[in-house]
């Protein structure tokens, strides 16, 4: 027997697989094809204070190995996620919930976060909005203005806090070592790469939006490669995200330094991928000789 | 109940220019209604390909598609006897059960595919099929198979009345002896507009398409707003009362 649990910021798993934010709605939706309970957590779909529509349609392009979203936050607003769809799920889901915020502004972040404190077994901050006080420059791009969230947040919360760092930025490290000691207890990364396509027939962009979220195995490397160079430039925990779709890759993704690794994009092409790969991870862990997945955490570290 | 499974192609033929009939067998117990679809994968393509249902039985699903990509460009090459992995049962189809008789069924292009199954189902209706040109035109044979009245409009007036669907509607409604009180239509959505305005004062479902992610609810990608607010075309739809739309 493999040993798959580990600690989280405190929080124990079961295993450290976990549907990311925004691919598995508030639960429900995967009923039908498996039964929650045996996932390491779920990060809920990204909730600000005020339901969003999000963005006109069309929301998805099709890529290599990927696929762009622009979906726009929607969300029916924390009070209907507090109200309704945590309680819901809590009537067939018994392991943590990830509670995942976003805002326009601190004051968003902070009455979100202070909502959901109770609900939450691990809060986890969406820094990749625009702040409206700030010309619209995302949160996460800047690490003054990302380490001001995770200092208001922690303030307004008794539960761990995740910061989910966008990958669009010049130097991860710095944003993620200014949210370390701004007092976040871990990081989630990596969120979507903005991406593009164009309809070459309509001579426009497929997206109504024009841009949108670049996710699934296409950027495997690139978030292998932040969540390394984070990993080893700070002492919290690491939550790894971006195109991860097989047991494999989720132990090269702890091998770079993850303690828990998100699944994004194969649960909307694959519905069954969560429950998959963590019924093949101890076949892959025995055929690599791992007998704890706590061993391989980081074990690929800088010389 | 949505559900996942392996199909074997039995057939999967040319029906008219551009169109193809796709019939794959095995578990279909988790179809329930005309106008739900499949979400098909393919090899080589990251996102499966939502296809309308156009008929069904205990062991098989028959598809009617368009090549329009590259997603049902390579469906239309695939041999028989290939093996594809399928969601089935996904969106809620037509509402049929306790809805005024002898309706309306209009589809426009490809459109016109979850209508058959619908009106094999309805029972006594009239069909109105709409298409660009008369190599287009499609399963007119199979409607007129289930004894029930066809009226067929191209755009070019290659075949039957010339015009739209609206134009192949206008002398029905003329007719004093029709009294249509309800209407189930698919296509483009500007015909579905116009049809909804030719149609006013009558109930009638319509079957939306978008570009979608997952096809059961999860990604968010192709909500549409309605009057009873956002809604996701692939699981709250694709079928929605006229009186809901925001045109």
């Amino acid at each position: 027997m493999v040993n798959l649990t580990v600690r989280l910021a405190g929080v124990a798993l079961q295993n450290p697989v976990i549907p990311a934010s925004g691919t598995f709605g508030f639960g429900g939706e995967f009923l039908d094809f498996y039964d929650p309970d045996i996932l390491g957590a779920i990060s809920l779909k990204g909730t600000t204070r005020e339901p969003r529509f999000g963005n006109p349609t069309p929301r998805i392009a099709e890529c290599s190995e990927g696929l762009i979203n622009s979906v726009g936050l929607q969300n029916p607003g924390i009070d209907q996620v507090t109200g309704n769809e945590i309680p819901y799920l809590r009537t067939f889901y018994h392991q943590p919930i990830i509670a995942n915020i976003s805002g326009f502004s601190v004051d968003e972040y902070t009455d979100c976060c202070s909502k959901v404190d109770s609900l939450a077994d691990i809060i986890e901050v969406n820094v990749s909005c625009p702040n409206v006080h700030n010309g619209g420059m995302s949160f996460g791009t800047d690490p003054k203005c990302a380490a001001e969230v995770t200092e208001a947040v922690k303030k307004v919360t008794t539960k761990p806090v995740f910061i989910k760092l966008t990958p669009n930025v010049t130097d991860i490290v710095s944003v993620a070592r200014a949210c370390e000691d701004a007092g976040a207890d871990g990081l989630t990364l990596i969120n979507t790469l903005l991406g593009m396509r164009i309809d070459i027939k309509r001579r426009q962009p497929v997206i109504a939006n024009k841009m949108g979220g670049f996710s699934g195995p296409a950027i495997f490397p690139v978030a292998v490669r932040m969540v390394y160079q984070v990993a080893n430039a700070c002492k919290i925990p690491v939550m790894g995200c971006g195109g991860v779709s097989t047991a494999e890759d989720v132990i090269e993704m702890m091998m770079a330094g993850a303690t828990a690794v998100q699944v994004g994009a194969a649960n909307l092409v694959e519905p069954m991928a969560c429950k998959n790969i963590i019924e093949e991870l101890p076949e892959v862990m025995g055929k690599l000789g791992i007998n704890d997945i706590n061993d391989i955490i980081g074990v690929c570290k800088e010389m | 109940m949505v559900k996942q499974d392996k199909y074997i192609i039995k057939e999967n033929v040319r029906v008219a220019r551009g169109i193809y009939r796709m019939t794959l067998c095995g578990d279909t117990s988790a179809i329930t209604a005309p106008g739900q679809f499949v979400n098909i994968r393919l090899d080589g393509l990251y996102l499966r390909r939502p296809i309308s249902i156009c008929d069904w039985d205990e062991e098989s699903v028959t598809l009617l598609y368009k090549v329009v990509g590259h997603g049902t460009e390579k469906m239309s090459l695939l041999p028989v006897e290939t093996e594809l992995d399928l969601l089935t049962g996904l969106g809620n189809g037509f509402t049929t059960e306790g809805q005024p008789a002898h309706p309306l069924v209009v589809g426009g292009g490809i459109g016109l595919a979850p209508l058959y199954g619908l009106a094999k189902r309805v029972g006594e209706c009239t069909v109105i099929v709409g298409s660009a040109t008369k190599d287009e035109l499609f399963y007119l044979d199979k409607f007129r198979g289930l004894g029930v009245e066809v009226v067929v409009t191209t755009d070019d007036g290659s075949e039957g009345i010339k015009g739209f669907v609206t134009d192949g509607l206008a002398p029905l409604l003329r007719d004093s002896s029709s009294s249509f009180t309800y209407f189930y239509t698919c296509g483009p959505m500007p015909m579905m507009r116009a049809l909804c305005n030719a149609c006013e004062g009558m109930d009638g479902q319509l079957s939306l398409e978008e570009r979608m992610g997952c096809g059961f609810g999860a990604c968010m990608g192709c909500t549409i707003n309605t009057v009873n607010g956002p809604m996701r075309v692939c699981k709250d739809g694709p079928v929605f009362r006229k009186e809901v739309i925001k045109w």
